[in-house]
């Protein structure tokens, strides 16, 4: 790979070729706000507020989308950057509701925090904001549009990473907005609720319902597991306040899935705190369920397997397993000298 | 030469629109009752806008007469006039074209291109077959070296021979950058690709701008000739013309121009019977402005919405479905031809050091000759707007021109010196853009034009990008205030900074000079801003909410007819007595303006 020598901020700096102003920068350690960059999608360049001084350029670049090249002299934090940058954030709070003490989002908000960080506290432009209804008719998340900032990543994320391509831009000039087709509400759209749009929306335009008023973004601990649904072994991340799962998300170190999740993982955790859950084996007498202890309960398993026999057992096991899980489950009745195994995947 | 008359009526949309149907109708008709044998045929634009409907008459052995402004009454009488009786009409001659012989009477007609005022310093290579051949008949532009441009090129000349003519000429971009023609070819026939793609933009866009839609409807082979030769030069067979749906005519002619070529096989499989293939398509725009931007023209030709993408990858590189592409505009496409024919020194001796040939512009506004006008690069604006377009209208006074659009600026009158290329116009604030000039004469508003043409690119914004989206609708409400009578003292350097951070920080050609007419209006004319916020005054009489309807009292004869038009019981008055309008009371509606039959009310700042 060809290394190339930019300055950022006055400290020399060797990248590799092909690398991104952001990147360059990230490797020296220099933080570059973004709105719209995900390492995951392909570059947008939408949002602005990662724009850069380069020495002899004509206008100010967004870093995000432009690659260096050698000898390129870069200034993230220039007096012109920095009034530009701060001039976008204006615009973006002009156009936003400032119910930052209520929103879901709050204290994981990107906003917030450039706002903080360039001593944005008021917008110097007033004027028309917008005014949509909070979507809400579906199960499992909000949309808010009049909190969206149009950075666009959660229209990229479900085209490029999930490929249902539900939502997109619609209209255009200030009235433009990320929608299903047509307007209509997410669940008429190929949206399948995976999810990966609440989890990338840098703001608090997308939230999950489950876990609206549960607890905010400084009390909650994200505990890494592998989701229980199904063998893929995907990484997530269960949000968990004091004793409670109160959401999930997905895992970007995840070998697996990378972050990626689908809406069993996503939103399928709520059975944890089910009060309908069984935690205790049942043992039917008399036609009815009654608590009975493990002992209790193998031992009965036990002599019905004996009282079959082998020719009258049959194992059926389940997708939730690995196939690690799987492959034991079939030996150990193949051992008990059954061959009727199956799974529920055939079906 | 024709054996028999011939007679063309120039159907452009322009033509048509003046009704050039009808009189084409009454021609049918004049030439069937009085048996004359002629041919009828059509043409696209000549440039001259203002006299339409133009009708050509030619007699054999005769220069070509033109006539401007007939009506459909008075055709069959000129006809019959000049056909059978040798008598031109001398109310709507405009002059003659050509060589030929004519009654010793007719000596002084003017010679139509030398001796118009209109034409006298225009250089026409681009609209060379505007208003001469007919559009929709493919042999009367082989007939003027059609296609031998390309002949030329696929039969005696390397790819890399064309790139080097067309970058020896200093062809550059028509559609408003103006980078390097040959230089674009270059780097999309090194590029690596297994399949490359031309593709023209004809989007355009701009209100007022009509020259690629011209020269689409009159001349469209040129454009297609100019696209074969590019994609013989930087190795693509097949093309694509984005052309915008509200031209239907120039879809129709150019569809059907892409049929007659396929016909002759001077497009298709193996053109000429060489090796070289080129298919062409039309994709046509369903009416967003950024779809001019190259980028967002491609995605909508993808079938995706129309978005504009950072550069890097250029089209070159990663064009139209991710593979090489050389994109240019119509106008670029048309001048190909001439480059490769008249040779690049030929070309490169018309007009300044870093900008050569001509450049095509629309005049329109407040002028006295509104059209198409072909002018060498290098000549000033004062020539374009007071020569070529013959002044304002009424004697005005000349106020400002705005070049470019709504990417462009307000000029101002002590730049009209300025010569017309593509530096000078960026150094004045203003860009080249795609061609139109709209003049303004002092009864135009500085800060209403701004505040047009900003409401143009705010609502034709994408919405990707925040200084663009969010940035030109703040700017937009200020002028809106401004315009109101409400503006603020600080709302001046407001506009400034925010115009200034969208230039800088706009992720495309559309929002990066969306702030251009805002800048310049307030370079040149921050007094009339400064007259709207702080005195309440719009001395060009524009802005209705800074005004107020008055009574003169010499005139007011107290008939009462505006006492009992007005909606809203804002004037007073006995019968017969001087007549008041109540200002606060008074919506601005003007319907007492329209009932008063002595003009005693008008509007004053």
């Amino acid at each position: 790979m060809t290394k190339l020598n930019v300055t950022i901020n006055g400290l020399p700096v060797e990248a590799e070729a092909g690398m991104t102003i952001l990147e360059a920068a990230e490797l020296a350690g220099i933080d570059i706000p973004t709105f719209c960059h995900d390492p995951q999608l392909v570059g947008a360049g939408a949002c602005r507020i990662c724009i850069v001084e380069v020495e002899n350029a004509r206008n100010l670049p967004a870093s995000c989308v432009t690659p260096i090249w050698d000898g390129m002299v870069i200034n993230t934090e220039s007096d012109r950057a920095v009034q530009a940058r701060k001039a976008n954030l204006s615009l973006l709070l002009a156009n936003h509701p400032l119910d930052c003490l209520t929103c879901e989002k709050s204290g994981a908000c990107s906003l917030q925090d450039y706002c903080y960080k360039y001593g944005v506290s008021e917008t110097d432009y007033v004027g028309e904001g917008k005014d949509y209804a909070v979507e809400d008719s579906n199960p499992f998340y909000e949309r808010d549009m009049n909190k969206c900032i149009l950075c666009g990543k959660c229209a990229r994320v479900c085209h490029e990473i999930n490929g249902a391509g539900a939502i997109d831009y619609a209209f255009r000039g200030f009235t433009s907005t990320i929608s299903p087709a047509f307007g209509e509400p997410v669940e008429n759209s190929p949206c399948v609720f995976c999810g990966m749009c609440t989890d990338i929306c840098p703001v608090g335009a997308l939230t999950p319902k489950l876990s609206k008023g549960k607890g905010r973004v400084w009390e909650i601990n994200k505990v890494k597991t592998i989701c229980p649904y199904c063998g893929t072994g995907c990484a997530i991340d269960l949000h968990v306040k004091g004793n409670e799962i109160v959401g999930a998300s997905g895992n970007r170190e995840g070998l697996a899935n990378k972050g990626h999740v689908c809406v069993k993982g996503h939103y399928g955790w709520d059975f944890v705190h089910s009060p309908d859950r069984l935690t205790k084996p049942l043992i039917k007498k008399d036609g009815k369920f009654e608590e009975a202890s493990w002992d209790e309960a193998l031992s009965l398993v036990a002599d019905k397997f004996k009282a079959a026999g082998a020719e009258g057992l049959a194992g059926l096991s389940s997708a939730r397993c690995t196939n690690e899980d799987n492959y034991l489950f079939q030996k150990l009745l193949r051992m008990m000298g059954s061959n009727s195994v199956d799974h529920c995947a055939r079906l | 030469m024709t054996a028999k008359p011939k007679i063309v009526v120039g159907l452009g949309t322009c033509g048509i629109a003046a009704g050039g149907r009808e009189v084409y109708k009454a021609i049918e008709k004049a030439l069937t009752d009085n048996s004359i044998d002629a041919e009828l045929t059509q043409t696209g634009c000549i440039g001259a806008c203002e006299n339409e409907v133009l009708v050509d008459i030619v007699k054999p052995g005769q220069p070509r007469i033109s006539y401007g402004k007939v009506t459909e009454e008075k055709i069959g009488e000129v006809i019959t006039n000049h056909l059978l009786n040798d008598k031109i009409d001398r109310e709507f001659a405009l002059g003659k074209i050509g060589e030929g012989e004519l009654p010793a009477e007719y000596d002084d007609l003017p010679n139509f291109f030398v001796d118009l005022p209109f034409y006298e310093k225009q250089v026409r290579l681009c609209l060379r077959n505007c208003g001469f051949i007919n559009p929709e008949v493919i042999d009367e532009y082989v007939e003027r070296d059609g296609y031998e441009a390309l002949k030329k090129v696929i039969t005696e000349m390397k790819p890399e021979e064309v790139v080097d003519v067309v970058k020896k000429s200093g062809l550059r971009g028509r559609g408003g950058g103006g980078f390097s023609t040959g230089l674009k070819w270059e780097f999309t026939m090194k590029a690596v690709g297994d399949k490359k793609y031309v593709v023209c933009n004809a989007d355009e866009g701009d209100p007022g701008a009509f020259m690629d839609r011209s020269i689409l409807e009159g001349d469209p082979h040129s454009v297609m000739e100019g696209m074969a030769i590019a994609g013989y030069a930087v190795g693509a067979d097949e093309g694509y013309v984005y052309c915008r749906a509200e031209y239907p005519l120039a879809v129709k002619r150019l569809k059907l121009a892409i049929e007659q070529a396929k016909e002759k096989n001077l497009l298709g499989e193996n053109i000429m019977g060489t090796d070289f293939s080129f298919d062409l398509k039309v994709k046509e725009g369903a009416g967003a402005f950024v779809c001019g931007e190259e980028t967002a023209l491609l995605m909508s030709i993808e079938g995706k919405r129309g978005m504009p993408r950072p550069r890097p990858p250029f089209p070159a590189n990663e064009g139209l479905f991710a593979k090489p592409t050389c994109l240019n505009n119509v106008e670029t496409f048309a001048n190909v031809p001439v480059v490769i024919l008249d040779g690049p020194d030929k070309f490169a001796s018309i007009g300044t050091e870093g900008s050569k040939g001509t450049k095509v512009f629309a005049l329109t506004g407040s002028i006295n000759r509104t059209g198409l006008a072909e002018v060498p690069m290098g000549i000033t604006l004062k020539e374009v707007v007071f020569d070529v377009a013959g002044g304002i209208i009424d004697d005005g006074k000349f106020k400002a021109v705005q070049a470019g659009g709504p990417s462009g600026g307000c000029i101002p009158e002590d730049l009209l010196h300025l010569p017309i290329d593509y530096d000078s116009l960026t150094g004045a604030g203003a860009m080249m853009g795609s061609g139109g000039l709209v003049v303004m004469g002092e009864d135009t508003c500085m800060v209403d034009i701004a505040r047009y043409f900003l409401t143009f690119t705010q609502s034709e914004s994408c919405g990707k990008c925040t200084p663009c989206r969010e940035g030109t609708k703040r700017m937009l409400e200020i002028l809106q205030r401004i315009v109101a009578g409400e503006g603020e003292p600080e709302d001046i350097e407001k506009l400034k900074t925010l115009g200034e951070a969208i230039k800088d920080t706009a992720l495309c050609g559309l929002g990066q000079t969306a702030p251009n007419p805002v800048l310049t209006t307030l370079r040149y004319f921050q007094d009339e801003y400064e007259k709207h916020i702080f005195d309440k005054r719009c001395v060009a009489g524009i802005c209705v909410d800074l005004m107020v309807y008055l009574i003169d009292a010499e005139l007011c004869n107290g008939c009462g007819r505006c006492r009992k038009a007005c909606p809203v019981g804002a004037v007073s008055g006995e019968k017969k007595e001087l007549h008041t309008i109540d200002t606060e009371t008074c919506i601005k509606c003007g319907v007492c303006v329209e009932k008063c039959k002595q003009e005693a009310i008008s509007l004053q700042s």
